[in-house]
């Protein structure tokens, strides 16, 4: 036996509800945070993100909040983020309940934060998620919600981020996300071969056999997903149950 | 029955107070010498570096009084570093000293597995233990850390009842007298951690 693939519903928050959207752009209301934290709790789930996807400083109270409702109903780990630009910000995140912190568009500025980060809470809280898209011969780092390129080869980040003190890489496709046609294959097995800390693929989820896919061809550690679990189109054990009868080790029952 | 734990500022201290708010068990946080020697059951969270969590003890002067409180024989469980801070040493931070109630130390694991060893992994049980109680070889429990005791650098696996498996064989559960300790986190390891935990309680009780 060794360490089970990992199952990771995602909540995408304005801060206090959480909303969807296609290509991070059209966002309508999906539910309320800690009810689906508790539901996915229930359910399997192994681990729970949750993002501040529109950070907007003045609504930082709301989504401190939000953490500790999450937190609250959660006896698997939480990892929080949105909006972290320093090493207070990510402070207040974690005394709020989450158990690791997630930085992109800030470790790309300034990819020192990532050191500061796991100087003060240790490697393996620190995650740094990687929006890349395909361009011509390479994956493209995307910033600021996906909408902007930084100009660096993805793998080439995620090396340097690994050196910075980053523990865990949330790697989502800016091409796949939303579209529910599969995780990016190709992409997280690069990044996977290009890394020896754990990788979370993101983007693109909807069938049991694409979290097949990317936990064997893909080399993924974890699959996060979101819309999917939300309207159920997918339910957590049944798709445990599936990878579980493909021979693919998950924390089954759960 | 009420809980201390040792709070010197670690992230999962509201983690466990929340899990044993779950078994309907109140505790304590303490972070005085007074706090700790009042203690009737002790339980040291830990998790981050394990610098911070000794430099913490000796600086609040904290490393005597959890010394006698644990020799006094009062139910003792240490959670992630709460299990590396038992050993000598650790390559972490291998200018300070450990608590040194098991010989050895504490060492990376190795490379050729993924680090941190992070996500669910199953135990290999060796004894029966109480701590274990209802848990079989098959469950999983969740880890986040890249050092662990391993028995070539701790001399002894003696104090170990359950090991587990990452790159490298490490002591993943220890009872022995009043001292538990786990390398995983019971607080974030869904219904089975919570069994543990309270097979913990009800041992102290």
């Amino acid at each position: 036996m060794s360490l089970a693939h990992r199952i990771i519903p995602c909540l995408d928050t304005d801060g206090a509800r959480v909303v969807k959207g296609v290509n991070f752009v059209g966002l309508r209301d999906a539910g309320d945070p800690a009810e689906l934290a508790a539901r996915y709790n229930a359910e399997g789930a192994d681990e729970l993100v949750v993002l501040d996807i529109a950070a907007a400083r003045d609504r930082r109270p709301t989504f401190l909040e939000t953490i500790r409702r999450v937190a609250a109903e959660l006896a698997i780990p939480l990892t929080a983020g949105g909006g972290i630009r320093s090493l207070e910000d990510a402070r207040s995140v974690i005394r709020a309940g989450a158990d690791k912190v997630t930085v992109n568009t800030a470790a790309v500025e300034r990819p020192e934060l990532l050191s500061e980060l796991s100087a003060e809470f240790g490697a393996q809280a620190v995650v740094i998620a990687i929006d890349a898209k395909f361009k011509t011969d390479h994956w493209d780092v995307m910033v600021r919600g996906g909408r902007e390129s930084a100009a660096m080869n993805a793998l080439d980040w995620a090396q340097r981020a690994v050196e910075n003190g980053a523990g865990e890489i949330l790697v989502t496709s800016v091409d796949r996300d939303g579209t529910q046609s599969g995780f990016d294959i190709p992409l997280t097995s690069a990044i996977a071969t290009a890394v020896n800390v754990p990788v979370i693929a993101s983007g693109g989820a909807k069938l049991p056999q694409h979290f097949a896919e990317v936990f064997q061809r893909g080399q993924a550690d974890a699959a996060l997903a979101a819309s999917i679990f939300h309207d159920s189109i997918q339910s957590i054990r049944e798709l445990k149950q599936f990878l579980a009868e493909q021979q693919i080790e998950v924390r089954y029952p759960c | 029955m009420n809980v201390t734990l040792l709070d010197y500022g670690a992230g999962n201290v509201p983690s466990v107070q929340r899990a044993l708010q779950r078994l309907d068990v109140t505790s304590e946080r303490a972070s005085t010498p007074a706090q700790i020697a009042a203690a009737k059951v002790l339980i040291l969270p830990g998790v981050g570096h394990y610098a911070a969590l000794i430099r913490a003890l000796d600086e609040n002067s904290l490393r005597q009084p959890v010394l006698e409180k644990i020799n006094s024989g009062i139910p003792f469980l240490g959670i992630c570093l709460g299990l590396q801070a038992l050993y000598d040493s650790s390559d972490e931070a291998p200018e300070l000293t450990g608590l040194q109630l098991f010989p050895g130390r504490v060492s990376t694991l190795p490379r050729t597995a993924k680090l941190p060893h992070m996500g669910w992994n199953t135990l290999q049980l060796q004894r029966e233990s109480p701590l274990l109680d209802g848990i079989s070889g098959k469950d999983y429990f969740y880890f986040a850390h890249s050092y662990a005791a391993t028995p070539s650098n701790t001399k002894s696996a003696s104090p170990a009842v359950a090991m587990s498996y990452h790159g490298e064989e490490f002591i993943a559960a220890i009872e022995y007298k009043n001292i538990c300790a786990v390398q995983f986190h019971p607080e974030k390891s869904g219904a089975l951690g919570a069994r543990l935990l309270a097979n913990f309680l009800r041992a102290a009780a």
